[in-house]
């Protein structure tokens, strides 16, 4: 399969891509990892006129923390994060997700920025972020936007499938998380057919503790809705509460009823809410597990 | 139709071409150098068939265009053997890692690119690595063991 003719620009830097993707407007299209936009392309179901390549752009590719941040480039790899020391020893939650993301070789050039700024409530990321409470980082022409940077709390970037608060005009830059703070600890559990499919159902979960008892609680769900879905009630559930089996599985019941599953290949609606409640139990029982010290 | 002059190394020669922007890296490998070692299989980012080296690390040809790997080193499955077979083309020999072939060439530059970084793999670390690419023939068992064998002969000389 070919895709479609399309004109090829690789700036040296965010500020010429930013230019470019001003002046083109929604003739153009970003290149990151390409993994889900150029078999989209191949299928013709995107015909951009301009592609923007930004794997240039090496200054977008970091993990590192900073001022109460893990801050993420959105130009780094699920490879990386997949082999981060510091992602595995401090957000366990983050390999659990980019290790489950398609296959070894399409983490080697996917991006982390790439799979949230698709904005397809089937990738892993989306949830993960949701219930991490992430912000994302997003650049304008300045001018536009005061400074040419705004920043977004994770809860306002989906709008629906395929769609984001991106203007045509801003690139995503960057992925923030806030440290967590005291006794915490986040999973993210995935049931999957196959290596390389999107997820049957996906649950991502983060608890804080004060003490023994479960402060505040974050939920994402995958693919089970037209955005990634944060399941608030199960959250408001375990809130107070120690976080006990039957806690956790309570809220797995909220949490597929909180989900909009639609049935197709992968399974029946009943079932996929059935997956949604045992995954989103799993999820937060790991997750404490990690807050007492478990890895 | 536009179009970019593009030098890329394959297999350690430069080989420059006129391409349009649209060309995918597998059709640039197959077409233009004529290298047909790398297959295309499904076409759509699943099988691995089209697998490469990108600079030393492994994607999938199918899902990169020709321009990105300008001024990039390309390894393909004809530049793995140097005075004699690569312990890993020796592995999949040795251990009848094959049966028709069609995946064998992805099979290879992904398990190229995982003992790169992981010289001593598990079997696991194995069957988590090749993940990527299909084989419908072995049922994956006797290619585990052709990576192993790969492993083990790499590691009694390491300069390979």
């Amino acid at each position: 399969m070919i895709p479609g003719s399309f004109d090829y620009h690789s700036p040296a830097s965010l500020e010429e891509a930013l230019k470019l993707l001003n002046n083109l407007g929604d003739d153009a299209k970003i290149l990151a990892g390409g993994h889900s936009l150029i078999p989209m392309m191949k299928l013709r179901l995107v015909e951009p006129v301009h592609l923007i390549d930004i794997n240039g752009l090496s200054n977008l590719d970091f993990i590192k923390e900073d001022n109460g941040y893990l801050c993420i480039g959105a130009m780094t790899r699920e490879a990386s994060l997949e082999t981060s020391e510091l992602i595995a020893e401090k957000y366990p939650i983050l390999k659990d997700t980019s290790q489950v993301i398609a296959d070894p070789l399409v983490r080697n050039l996917a991006t982390v920025g790439g799979n949230i700024a698709h904005g397809d409530p089937a990738n892993d990321h989306p949830a993960t972020m949701v219930a991490m409470d992430a912000e994302v980082v997003i650049n304008g022409p300045s001018g536009l936007v005061t400074s040419g940077e705004r920043t977004l709390s994770i809860n306002k970037f989906f709008k629906g499938p395929l769609m984001t608060d991106l203007a045509d005009n801003e690139i995503l830059t960057e992925i923030r998380i806030p440290f967590p703070s005291g006794k915490s600890g986040a999973a993210y559990k995935k049931l999957e057919r196959k290596v390389g499919d999107f997820a049957i159902a996906g649950a991502a979960s983060a608890l804080h503790f004060d003490g023994d008892t479960c402060s505040k609680a974050g939920i994402g769900l995958t693919n089970v809705g037209p955005t990634p879905i944060r399941a608030t009630e199960a959250q408001d559930a375990l809130v107070g509460t120690s976080v006990s089996l039957e806690d956790a599985d309570k809220a797995g019941e909220l949490a597929a009823a909180a989900s909009q599953p639609v049935g197709d290949h992968r399974g029946s609606e009943d079932y996929k809410r059935a997956v949604v409640k045992t995954l989103t139990s799993r999820a937060i029982m790991k997750a404490k597990e990690r807050a007492e010290g478990g890895n | 139709m536009a179009t970019q002059s593009i030098t890329v190394t394959i297999n350690g020669e430069a080989k420059s071409a006129e391409v349009e922007d649209r060309l995918l890296l597998v059709h640039l490998i197959r077409d233009n150098c004529g290298l047909t070692g790398t297959h295309i299989g499904c076409d759509t980012t699943h099988c691995g068939a089209c697998t490469v080296l990108l600079d030393g690390t492994a994607v999938k040809s199918c899902t990169v265009f020709a321009v990105q790997a300008n001024g990039r080193e390309v390894t393909t499955i004809e530049g793995m053997e140097g005075e004699a077979l690569h312990p890993l083309q020796e592995g999949f020999m040795e251990e009848h890692g094959l049966q028709c072939g069609f995946c064998t060439p992805g099979m290879i530059m992904s398990s190229k690119h995982l003992l790169d970084k992981n010289p001593n793999p598990t079997e696991e670390e194995i069957r988590w690595g090749i993940s990527g690419n299909l084989c419908r023939c072995t049922g994956y068992l006797n290619i585990v063991k052709a990576v192993q064998y790969a492993s083990n002969k790499l590691q009694e000389t390491p300069t390979e």
